[in-house]
């Protein structure tokens, strides 16, 4: 485990995210004016080594589609900066941008509605391509049959409407759309949380591949630690905003240190009836508001070991001090003192 | 099927398929499909007026108020125009007064719909209340000033219901585009880096196209229906050219009205019959389209 540690540091983090901030603004009253903010993203900052997957996990609402959504430029952070190979993405000229755009891409959550419903599968996946010059127009439909070889359909999609597709086969037509343009980094948003169960495996299988032959780089958001930790080889734990737990998807799974990764990891059904009647500590309540986050430690509401400093000052995340890279924003579990604000 | 469709090549099967699917769904209308050929055969006689008609709409044939007979097969009107030969042009003008009205009145509700809708805040704001202005002028009144200041006739009767039928497009649009904007295959174009015209017009107005061409069988009957209303109140396509409003200007006189049903019959049923083929085309246009629908 140690020579991971040297290794991480060694490599350069292909995306850089610090201090990110996305707010939404309310509006109402009768002149209508901003009346408060929803704090989805509430300073964050994590990077993603090349070739890796990073898992991000949290309940609805915690902020981690919107993490994924600022990646690939469709929401504009309120504050913070988003690096790509060391790059600020905001301060990027028109041009360098455009280059970029196609560097970074998307598999969405809803494979229902991430597809024209207009435009057969020939145009869908073609038109990008063709714009972004990735094909011409002799080799589009051998890229094209390319690709969907890789993501598992037969070339006779081309010519199909995506209603005529079940939402497995619509999935793989989305992953192949982000793999048209031959991206470095994936976000996934959600990619199975639609599907049946019986269809997740297989694209979960189906993107852990794809990774590994492509040398890709991915963003994989859930909510189930399950399908996460199954393609993650690091995992980032959010709660209202904010990450509380990031480390190696191993570690996390084998010593949680912060409350709610433990409580994340306790809701997680266990198969076995003789372990049904042990002790676990399952979350209760409600998902705090957004608008006004607790005071404090975010969680301390529903946390179980929660004292008094805990309703006053906000924690920052600390090594957990195992051997692999591990950082948690609970100074209660981990006792020590520098771990406040 | 599919084995033989498989033998084509792919660009083959599409455009078939899906002009297959909406013929097949639209003729399941019976009504529809029945309106759609009573409005072919009128167009064409309309389009071919020239040809088919027996005498020039415009010259004096016959007597008086002539009663039909086999020489005239709808009579003649007060000063001895074939009257026939007067509804065959009469619908020509009318078709041509609502298509190319409702034409105009399409480019700027879907203009204006797609700007407001896509870019929203200030310029969604000033499009709508102007689009609300709109809506709440009585057009009559445009009318009245227009044919004070314009010389009143065909050409100024298509510009003006073409500028006052287009708030209900626009706010059709507006309304889509609000939606689609939202929707994840827009958002995965953003993200592919296609520009704002890809976006606007490959991925968003197809997907408009079929509520528009509803919405735009409605606004042809009506502005059919206004242009009549507005020839027959003497402010629209003026004598001699006959257009299917004026042609009922004689029904005004009780005369005309009890003992020459033959003056006003044709031109009345003539309106009732193209508003409702067009209305009744739009409504199995709706379910024809619909690409959510099944298969």
């Amino acid at each position: 485990m140690s020579h991971s540690h040297t290794d991480q540091e060694r490599k350069i983090p292909l995306i850089e995210v610090e201090n990110l901030k996305k707010y939404y603004a309310i509006k109402g009253g009768i002149v209508t004016h901003t009346t408060a903010h929803v704090k989805a993203v509430d300073g964050v900052s994590f990077s993603i080594l090349e070739g890796e997957t990073l898992g991000l996990v949290g309940e609805s609402g915690c902020g981690k589609s919107t993490i994924g959504r600022a990646l690939v430029g469709l929401e504009k952070p309120t504050e913070g900066k988003i690096c790509y190979e060391g790059q600020d993405l905001a301060k990027l000229p028109k041009k360098e941008m455009e280059k970029i755009r196609t560097h970074l891409q998307m598999v969405f959550q809803d494979p229902y509605s991430s597809l024209n419903p207009r435009k057969h599968v020939f145009e869908i996946l073609a038109q990008p391509m063709l714009y972004h010059k990735v094909s011409t127009r002799e080799t589009v439909e051998k890229d094209m049959v390319r690709i969907l070889d890789m993501v598992g359909l037969p070339r006779n999609v081309l010519g199909r409407y995506p209603h005529e597709f079940s939402g497995g086969q619509r999935q793989r037509i989305g992953i192949a759309k982000a793999l048209s343009l031959n991206p470095r980094f994936i976000v996934c948003d959600e990619p199975v949380s639609a599907l049946d169960v019986s269809i997740q495996a297989q694209i979960l299988n189906l993107l852990k591949g794809l990774q590994k032959e492509l040398g890709l780089t991915l963003l994989f958001v859930g909510h189930g630690l399950g399908a996460v930790n199954y393609v993650s080889d690091r995992i980032a734990v959010m709660y209202l905003g904010k990450i509380v737990e990031i480390g190696e998807a191993k570690e996390i799974f084998a010593h949680p240190v912060h409350p709610y990764t433990q409580a994340l990891l306790n809701a997680v059904p266990i198969p076995d009836p003789a372990e049904k009647n042990k002790e676990h500590y399952l979350l209760q309540g409600e998902i705090g508001s957004s608008v006004n986050p607790p005071i404090g430690c975010r969680f301390h509401p529903r946390c179980p070991y929660a004292t008094e400093i805990c309703r006053q000052k906000e924690p920052m995340l600390l090594e957990t001090g195992s051997e692999s890279v591990h950082y948690a924003a609970c100074p209660i579990v981990m006792t020590s003192k520098e771990a406040w604000k | 099927m599919r084995q033989e469709n498989l033998s084509k090549t792919e660009k083959d099967i599409i455009s078939e398929s899906y002009f297959q699917t909406v013929f097949r769904r639209f003729r399941r209308h019976h009504l529809a499909a029945v309106s759609l050929i009573i409005l072919i055969i009128l167009g064409g006689a309309a389009l071919l007026a020239p040809i088919i008609a027996p005498y020039d709409p415009d010259e004096i044939v016959g007597t008086f108020s002539g009663a039909p007979c086999k020489e005239f097969w709808m009579g003649t009107d007060q000063i001895g125009r074939d009257v026939f030969s007067r509804l065959l042009y009469a619908m020509r003008v009318s078709l041509l007064v609502g298509i190319l009205a409702t034409f105009i009145s399409t480019a700027v509700g879907v203009v204006l719909g797609l700007i407001a809708g896509y870019f929203g805040g200030i310029a969604d704001m000033v499009i709508m209340r102007f689009t609300d202005m709109v809506m709440s002028f009585p057009y009559i009144l445009l009318v009245l000033v227009a044919a004070s200041i314009f010389e009143p006739g065909m050409w100024s009767i298509i510009l003006i219901l073409g500028f006052v039928d287009w708030p209900g497009i626009a706010r059709l649009v507006r309304g889509n585009v609000l939606s689609l904007r939202e929707t994840n295959f827009v958002k995965g174009n953003l993200v592919a880096g296609m520009p704002l015209r890809h976006i606007l017009f490959s991925e968003i107005l197809p997907n408009t196209v079929a509520p528009i061409l509803v919405y735009a069988t409605s606004v042809l009957a009506l502005s059919m229906l206004d242009e009549a209303a507005l020839s027959f109140l003497g402010l629209g396509v003026r004598p001699p050219t006959a257009s299917l409003g004026n042609m009922l200007n004689g029904a005004q006189s009780l005369t005309v009205l009890t003992r020459q049903p033959w003056l006003w019959l044709p031109p009345g049923l003539l309106i009732i019959i193209l508003v409702m083929t067009i209305n009744f085309i739009g409504d199995a246009l709706r379910d024809a389209l619909d690409p959510n629908s099944g298969r």
